[in-house]
């Protein structure tokens, strides 16, 4: 039945192929039989142009194989032209970018992990103009002029910068680097979700799916995640052995359907647990419709899973390591159980005439196997003395012979594929084998990654010539990442967990842990890391430069730094290192694991935080009536403040001049309700407000308000606000708009640390206040005819609760603009009709809508800061000329003014600058100096922290920080620029009405 | 993403709940100004950074609104006890 739907399927194939333009191969590599695919369901896929077939259930890797095709890409750095490696996650070379419909591509895939469906589009990386003819090719013949530690060495020193910029950089750019970032928006969604469960086991091979079983029927609920579309691990591939009396594979889909049947476990195929975080929090990423032709709009593209379960079982297996040979990266050569898995998972042979290089008894298994599809197996070259056991017995039964004490000396590449190998004997002959394939193993290194990331601390093992998880609290690692070398002790380690008794295992071929070999290394060109090429020759010159931390090593080499974190290469790296330093590998140790596993897409970890949902945004009472005004917005933090109110044809420095005119001239209206607010209330409120500010506030009368600026316990100035007394025992405090959290928090640190015994209480109520904000001459003649109590006169800096426009009001008479003026606080509901009849007031009388750049220049123009554009948290109240509260008993950071720093004459002080040239606006943020043109080197003097064209002295002013500004006053400074030193002069910070007479006008 | 355990709520909560508040038990001087410079930088600067267990402040700021220490382990990051703010560090 088997071979006749075979035919038909080849058949179709061979219709299927007249009907495409390019050229149509059978996938002439696969068996006849066997494998877990689907051989009746034909899938065509394209590969650099070229259509091909594959059947559903193959990886793009495996339908490549079946398609007799190894050549998958160009290296990193040297171009040189490599093959499939593995079969699963390690995967350092065949990596390649997929194209779907509507711009969707997406860069650096790992062919081994893509499930192919009809009509998959892959390219190859790193080659241009193709992967037979590649220019980047030439960069090997120049490997000699590109070592470890290349870009270190040439960026030493100027000269090497600009033969950096000019030579190497433009080179190397357009040659190195993976794959290409996709240009057009993501049209996928991603879904973002979290759970909790009593097990999280990650791997669903023998010893994860026993774990599962035991937990699962003790009623706990279980999830069960693996990175592969089948779960299984090596059961997949286990055709010998009985488990519980049946087949492996049986037993594997007898398991699988027992847990699916239990309501409390959930087994999450193509979902990889990419990092372990503290207190057992895992991040999984499931691939949801990668897999589907047509993925249907219905499901998102991958979803992200944070999983925070009571005990973590990590059950992720060992990674096959390559040998170490001269020109061990061909096309061709291959890890001898990935050659294993695609055979007996895929039914692909991965050559016809095969030569085997092990130092480990797994690859016999692939030897026996292989030889029985059909695949001559020329040789088996065991690196060991010696070949015992019942793996090699039935590897020479098979009659296949076996070399020991030998190595691999060298390979042969003929068509950009591995045409033969040279291996040496233990008596020194040396001979060439014709092959296909070279399938290597040089051991296993247990996959520790996620014990890592939970910072279990690793152990060298000798027999595994690997790093071994210990176990930590709530994580436990099992099977092969524990170091369990049978079927059977997988098994019982995963039912151990939970007190179950293991199935019983009968006729496993024990394959018994390696740790390994560095033989084949000495000479030649050996590929330690084959995605960022780094060769043995690097990690032996990097450690006799000097360095002997395996972290600086690979740092200096970039061994392990590609997208595959060197599962491969990297205990060849840590050994090499070892061996060249003279010491042991445990003395070496490990580089730091760290998330994620292995790549996760942006999408997948930015979810639906995308477009509006990307950062949340605050919008005031008044926003809508801003947006009716055609106000120009600014994000303030998250809030979005309107920065001027342009009329037609107005660029924005004209709107913002005829604003602060009008306002100066008639009156100006401005929503300020982002502003912080504090409703501070008790008994004790006054002394805890007066332990808080630098100003005196115990005295401060009910009905009046006060600036106040509030102090770091380091002395620094970190917020300023008004506080408004409304009665005894009842403050309203106002903080800046990017304060209002922080300043709560200060507030309540203090409250509840310092001095709980302080009857006092904070409620925020910056969201319950609305404020519009009056300032101008006629401010009041606006006001007055809307307020149900005469304020005509209301003094400056007085604080009233009264009834404005029908609503409740707590009406201040404050100004931040140097104009008489008042901020009228509503709730936040009240605030609309408010603004509409306040407006009509302001059009009736010539006024304006101001924005907040105006708001900036008016106050600029006054001399009144701006926290965290005249402070950065060096700043004292006395740089600033602000009142120190010498006079005032302890307040928080008062102490600190004192200390010898704060008293050093050339702090850096508060000034004005007025430049030379009147229309000239200097930088934020440039440099203060003595010289037009100071030599390199030269300490600053400070800096310019606000700078504006002020229309009411018709020309720029900016504010600055001045070592020892105030003694300045009149020196002629430079301001550094691009194009030389600005001139300016040292003036009073405060440019406009120093006296103050039209704020109490 | 830790875990914390609330004393007061006593709840455990996710970390986002919280703010973290720097190192627990630093007294502030009952009359600053008597202070020596060296004892006041001593004060506001000098902090011990233990590879082992740590006594620190943490606010539920997004449940209850207050102040407590914990004790954490800065090497497995497991938090072995939690307390109400003003009450001595725990054996
Ligand atoms: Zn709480």
């Amino acid at each position: 039945m088997i071979g006749a739907s075979r035919q038909e399927g080849m058949m179709q194939r061979l219709l299927v192929g007249r009907m495409f333009q390019g050229r149509l191969v059978p996938d002439s590599m696969r068996t006849e039989a066997g494998g877990r695919i689907d051989r009746a369901r034909d899938l065509r896929f394209r590969f650099d142009g070229v259509d091909y077939l594959g059947c559903e259930g193959d990886t793009l890797a495996s339908a490549l194989l079946a398609n007799g095709i190894h050549l998958v890409g160009r290296s990193f750095k040297y171009h040189r032209p490599r093959g499939i490696l593995s079969a699963g996650a390690e995967e350092p070379n065949a990596l390649v970018t997929l194209r779907r419909d509507g711009g969707r591509t997406t860069p650096n895939l790992r062919a081994t992990q893509i499930e192919l469906y009809e009509g998959l589009e892959a390219t190859s990386q790193n080659r241009w103009p193709s992967l037979s003819t590649d220019f980047g090719a030439l960069a090997s013949l120049a490997a000699p002029l590109l070592p470890a530690g290349f870009f270190y060495k040439t960026m030493l020193g100027p000269r090497g910068w600009k033969l950096w910029h000019r030579l190497f950089e433009p080179l190397l750019r357009r040659g190195a680097g993976l794959g290409h970032a996709p240009t057009q928006p993501d049209p996928d969604r991603y879904a973002r979700y979290h759970d909790h469960c009593d097990v999280l086991i990650v791997g669903a091979g023998p010893a994860g799916l026993a774990a599962a079983l035991a937990a699962g029927r003790e009623g706990q609920r279980v999830i069960l995640c693996d990175e592969q579309a089948e779960p299984g691990g090596t059961l997949l591939t286990e055709i010998r052995a009985l488990v519980d009396g049946i087949p492996a594979r049986e037993f594997l889909a007898r398991s699988l359907a027992e847990l699916s049947a239990m309501p409390n476990v959930r087994v999450m195929p193509r979902t990889t647990a990419f990092g372990l975080y503290p207190h057992n929090h895992a991040g999984l990423a499931e691939r949801v419709t990668d897999h589907l032709a047509a993925p249907g709009q219905d499901l998102p593209r991958e979803r992200l899973w944070q999983i925070r379960a009571a005990r973590v079982v990590l059950a992720t297996g060992a990674i096959e390591r390559p040998l170490l040979f001269p020109n061990n990266d061909r096309p061709g050569v291959m890890l001898a159980g990935a050659a294993r898995d695609y055979l007996l998972r895929y039914g692909v042979k991965v050559g016809n005439h095969v030569v085997i290089a092990t130092a480990c008894d797994s690859a016999y298994l692939t030897a026996l196997d292989l030889a029985a599809a059909g695949v001559e197996v020329k040789v088996v070259l065991d690196l060991r003395s010696s070949a015992e056991g019942p793996l090699p017995e039935a590897v020479r039964k098979a009659g296949i012979p076996i070399l020991t004490g030998g190595r691999v000396l060298g390979t042969h590449l003929r068509r950009l594929r591995l045409d033969s190998v040279l291996l040496g004997r233990a008596d020194g002959r040396t001979r060439w084998f014709d092959c296909d394939a070279l399938l290597v193993s040089n051991g296993h290194t247990p996959t520790a990654h996620l014990a890592a990331h939970a910072r279990a601390p690793m152990h060298w093992n000798d027999t595994w010539g690997a790093f071994l998880p210990g176990s930590i609290e709530g994580v436990a690692s099992i099977g092969a990442c524990a170091g369990a070398t049978t079927l059977a002790e997988a098994l019982a380690q995963g039912a151990a967990l939970f007190a179950a008794v293991p199935p019983p295992v009968e006729a496993e071929l024990p394959i018994a842990p390696a740790p390994g070999t560095l033989q084949g290394a000495e000479t030649g060109c050996v590929f330690v890391d084959l995605q960022n090429d780094v060769t043995a020759q690097d990690i032996r010159m990097a450690v006799g430069e000097g360095f002997r931390s395996v972290e600086h090593v690979k740092r200096y080499t970039a061994g392990g730094l590609g997208t595959d974190q060197g599962k491969t290469g990297n205990m060849a790296l840590f050994a090499l290192t070892a061996a060249a330093s003279g010491l042991a590998p445990a003395q070496v140790g490990t580089t730091t694991f760290r998330p994620p596993y292995t790549p996760v897409t942006f999408g997948t970890l930015a979810g639906p935080a995308r477009g509006d949902l990307f950062d949340p945004v605050r919008t005031t009472p008044l926003h809508d009536k801003a947006v009716a005004e055609a106000a120009v917005f600014e994000d303030v933090g998250p809030w979005k403040r309107a920065r001027y109110f342009p009329r037609k044809g107005e660029t924005m420095h004209e709107a913002v001049a005829r604003e602060v005119a009008a306002t100066r001239a008639t009156a100006g209206m401005f929503d300020a309700s982002t502003l912080g607010k504090i409703e501070v209330m008790g008994p004790d409120a006054a002394e805890f407000l007066n332990r808080l500010y630098v100003n005196a506030l115990t005295g401060l009368k009910p009905g009046s308000c006060r600036y106040a600026v509030m102090l770091s316990e380091a002395g620094f100035v970190m917020d300023d606000g008004i506080v408004a007394r409304l009665a005894e025992n009842h403050f309203h405090v106002t903080t800046t708009t990017g304060g209002a959290a922080r300043v709560l928090h200060h507030m309540e640190d203090y409250r509840q640390t310092e001095w709980p015994d302080l009857r006092v209480w904070l409620t925020s109520t910056t969201e319950h206040w609305a404020v519009i904000a009056l300032q101008g001459p006629k401010a009041r003649e606006i006001l007055i005819p809307l307020c149900e109590a005469d304020i005509s006169a209301l003094p400056h800096m007085a604080v009233r609760d009264l009834t404005i426009a029908g609503a409740p009001a707590r009406l201040m008479r404050v100004s931040f603009t140097g104009e008489l003026g008042f901020e009228v606080n509503v709730p936040a509901r009240h605030a609309p009709p408010l603004w509409d009849a306040l407006r009509a007031r302001l059009a009736a009388i010539g006024g304006t809508l101001y924005g907040t750049e105006a708001m900036h220049v008016m106050r600029a123009e006054k001399g009144y800061i701006i926290i965290g554009q005249e402070t950065d948290g060096t700043v004292t109240p006395g740089d600033l000329g602000l009142p120190e509260g010498r006079a005032k008993p302890d307040f928080v950071g008062k102490r600190s003014l004192t200390r010898p720093d704060m008293l050093l004459p050339d702090r850096r002080q508060l000034v004005g600058l007025l430049t030379e040239n009147p229309a000239v606006m200097l930088e934020e943020g440039a440099q203060l100096v003595t010289e037009a043109s100071p030599p390199p080197g030269t300490p600053a003097l400070g800096h310019v922290t606000s700078a504006y064209h002020s229309p009411a002295l018709g020309r720029s002013i900016a504010l600055a920080l001045l070592a020892g500004g105030r003694t300045r006053l009149g020196q002629r400074l430079f301001v550094a620029g691009p194009r030389g030193g600005i001139a300016v002069t040292v003036a009073p910070p405060v440019f406009l009405d120093p006296e103050g007479a039209r704020l109490h006008g | 993403m830790l875990i914390i355990r609330c004393p007061y709520c006593e709840a455990n909560r996710p970390e986002p709940e919280f703010r973290h508040a720097g190192a627990a038990h630093i007294v502030r001087p009952l009359d600053p100004s008597a202070t020596t410079d060296a004892e006041w930088a001593e004060f506001l600067y000098h902090r011990d950074n233990p590879r082992g267990t740590v006594a620190e402040r943490w606010r539920h700021i997004h449940g209850c609104g207050r102040f407590f220490n914990a004790l954490r382990d800065t090497v497995s990051d497991r938090i072995l006890s939690t307390y109400p703010a003003g009450q001595g560090r725990p054996e």
